[in-house]
């Protein structure tokens, strides 16, 4: 992000999500998988969501493309793509936006393709359907596609099963099927999680030169914060549904203010990490988004919270503001000298 | 910690330098093929998974060898073999001088309670019907162990020693989060005081919050039992943090073996360098660039290895000699004593980034060049 062009905000953000609230209903009780989220992307950046399994980080990109069951689920908040309103869009409106303008890049490609088509044949059906292109047309944009992500000999492997393709060529393949109607959006969530290392450098290196020509938007979901990283622009932290700590990439991970994002840095090692210091891990265990804690969801774990005054942290819950921001009671000052005087030396 | 859960005889291990220290575990040759049968009418084998092919390895007391490599390098093979949960094809496995590699039920029995596993899964690997304290006292009674003071106690002293309520005892693993069904794993390995655990990507299942909780306990585990591990993971950072020894594992063969420092900042085969290359990391501010390395594909397949060197297929230094000739793992010059290499052509020791990126993969070399063609020309269109 360049320095002197002020960060946008609200309106004139190509994807804004305000105070969006997911809940759903089980056996159980009432999930709370998502409790007031709000965030922007603007078009060609990348904003990169990370948190832990059960934070919200799926739940949320999955109602950004009205994936939910609306018989289990209950939506509210807002969430607007480029001046459309798309929580009370009707399917046939979403229909035209998914595969088109929004498109999703999942985690897992054998169980995200059909097994009964060819790779081909799923490439070009959402391009002949959104553009009206022929079936020639179609074909000769997916070849290019498959061509443009690393396949070899794309004309070939065009009539092939998912089930032919390796693990990594999979996923080059739903890159190229992500990408054939050139959306404004891509949500990609853990697009590499079930691959290997090496495999895994391949495909980030790949989206990134994408995003350049393609110029989309890009929401990347992970929970490893090496890959984000390498990829986004800007980060959000979310923790038991909710945002914890906004802001770009370097502030987030250079100067990080919120007493979850310490923890995650502080229990992970790196390459060039002094192996003598034990890791610090965050103790205890997520919260059931069943019965969510009070206040702040992080308050139970937090190391911190005994220099907030009162019990503010289990009775108020922090709200994130725009831009850079934490959820978080401690001060400015309070949260500036703990990382420089606890966290800080930890990650040298 | 109480006293009778301490090894005697290896608290003295952390003192001494390892090279002096005794080979607990030698393993030579290991090579486990499985049988692939096909065929009609009669079905008929008609080829191999080479899994495992001519593995050497040691494991001296009290030492932790890491064993990294991405899917299908055959390493939870090997830590399978090496726990005799599977019978090699060929090649050697010695414990404390005693070959077990051939060795009965029976014979090993004695072995079993000294070499213990912890696995990666901790929802599958503890019988949901069974209360953690059955759990972790079965191997006692398997043994016919009778600790002092009763098996009930010892149970409890094992809870409490991995971070666990001794309370918990007539719990039942669902009622355990996955951190702490992992620590009921470790307290059953702990149970026989073993001399060797290997543990099979211990914390892979786990959350990233909860995976340093497991990490320090197993390495409290080590430092203070001085207990033995041969530590299987793919994350290569959390196999350095844990780790004193390394071995790289590639397609079934081990290609780089070292001490930590000489494997994550002195590697020498491409294939280290690719890996560590790969890792993404959350850079400090002021830290040096790293090189960068992107090889292409997929690992071939285990049924039909590459002849040679089986990376010169995505190896950038490949030349003909590494097609007909299978490098051996050897000290290369330069390499310090215990760091093994097995390549023709070695890369230098270092890192740190170099003059050009090796790019091996042509999507990205053509969408490379397709970017700096327009940065240039919008440079020279500023002009």
């Amino acid at each position: 992000m360049t320095e002197d062009v002020p960060r946008t905000t609200g309106s004139d953000a190509f994807l804004s999500v305000r105070d969006l609230r997911v809940r759903f209903s089980t056996e159980d009780g009432i999930v709370k998988a998502v409790d007031g989220l709000s965030f922007d992307v603007e078009r060609g950046k990348t904003l990169g969501i990370v948190g832990e399994s059960g934070s919200g980080k799926s739940v949320t990109n999955l109602t950004v493309l009205g994936l939910h069951n609306p018989d289990t689920s209950t939506i509210e908040g807002s969430i607007n793509l480029d001046g459309q309103e798309l929580l009370t869009a009707s399917e046939r409106e979403l229909q035209k936006l998914r595969g088109n303008k929004m498109a999703m890049i999942f985690q897992d490609p054998l169980t995200a393709m059909s097994p009964y088509y060819t790779v081909g044949r799923q490439l070009s059906e959402p391009y002949m359907k959104h553009r009206g292109a022929s079936k020639k047309e179609a074909k000769d944009r997916a070849v290019q596609m498959l061509e443009k992500v690393g396949i070899p000999q794309p004309k070939l492997r065009f009539d092939d099963y998912p089930h032919q393709f390796s693990g990594g060529m999979r996923q080059r393949a739903m890159i190229a099927m992500a990408l054939m109607c050139d959306p404004e959006l891509l949500i990609a969530d853990e697009p590499t999680t079930a691959l290997d290392v090496t495999v895994q450098a391949q495909i980030l290196d790949l989206l990134k030169d994408l995003q350049q020509e393609f110029g989309s938007a890009i929401i990347f979901i992970t929970h490893d914060l090496g890959v984000i990283a390498n990829m986004a622009d800007d980060i959000m932290v979310m923790y038991g549904g909710r945002a914890m700590e906004r802001g770009t990439v370097r502030e987030v991970l250079h100067t990080p203010r919120h007493p979850y994002t310490w923890g995650l840095l502080s229990s992970m090692p790196r390459l060039d990490s002094d192996v003598d210091i034990a890791l610090e891990p965050i103790p205890g265990t997520p919260p059931s988004l069943l019965n969510p804690p009070t206040g702040c969801r992080f308050s139970p774990r937090c190391v911190f919270k005994d220099q907030v005054a009162g019990d503010l942290c289990t009775t108020v819950t922090p709200e994130l503001g725009e831009g850079r921001d934490t959820a978080c009671h401690l001060t400015s000052a309070q949260k500036q000298s703990i990382f420089i005087d606890k966290i800080q030396p930890r990650l040298r | 910690m109480s006293d009778n859960l301490t090894a005697p005889e290896q608290k003295h291990a952390e003192a001494t330098p390892a090279a002096e220290r005794r080979t607990l575990l030698e393993v030579k040759g290991l090579t486990m093929h499985f049988p692939i049968y096909g065929g009609f009418p009669f079905k008929r084998k008609v080829g191999a998974v080479q899994a495992v092919d001519n593995v050497d390895l040691t494991v001296a007391e009290g030492e932790a060898l890491g064993v990294v490599g991405e899917s299908g390098c055959g390493k939870s093979t090997t830590g399978r073999l090496i726990t005799r949960l599977m019978e090699p094809t060929a090649g050697t496995i010695t414990y404390r001088g005693q070959d077990i590699t051939h060795a009965s039920r029976r014979q090993l029995s004695p072995i079993r309670s000294e070499i213990q596993m912890i696995f990666q899964d901790p929802y599958s690997s503890l019988n949901p019907r069974q209360t953690v304290g059955t759990i972790i006292k079965s191997p006692m009674e398997v043994n016919g162990i009778e600790p002092a003071g009763g098996r009930t106690k010892r149970v409890k002293e094992l809870l409490e020693l991995v971070g666990l309520n001794p309370e918990h005892y007539n719990r039942f693993p669902h009622e355990f989060s996955g951190g702490q069904r992992q620590r009921i794993g470790v307290a059953r390995a702990l149970a026989l005081n073993p001399k060797l655990i290997v543990a099979d990507e211990p914390v892979s299942a786990l959350d990233v919050s909860i995976q340093a909780q497991v990490v320090n306990l197993l390495k409290k585990v080590q430092d203070e039992l001085g207990i033995a591990f041969v530590f299987i993971a793919h994350d290569l950072a959390i196999v350095r943090h844990f780790s004193q020894r390394v071995a790289v594992m590639y397609l079934g063969k081990v290609v780089e073996v070292g001490d930590r420092d000489d494997i994550y900042n002195r590697p020498r085969h491409p294939y280290t360098h690719a890996l560590l290359s790969a890792v993404p990391e959350v850079e400090i501010e002021d830290a040096e660039p790293r090189e960068r390395i992107r090889l292409y594909g997929d690992v071939p397949s285990p049924v039909n290895p590459p002849s040679g060197c089986r990376f010169r297929t995505r190896c950038w230094k490949a030349q003909d000699k590494c097609a007909t000739e299978e490098p051996p793992l050897v000290q290369i010059s330069g390499n310090r004593d215990g760091h093994l290499t097995a390549c023709h052509f070695p890369e230098e020791p270092t890192t740190q980034a170099r003059g050009e990126d090796v790019v091996l993969d042509p999507a990205l070399q053509a969408l490379e060049a397709e970017h700096a063609e327009s940065a240039e020309s919008a440079v020279s269109d500023k002009d």
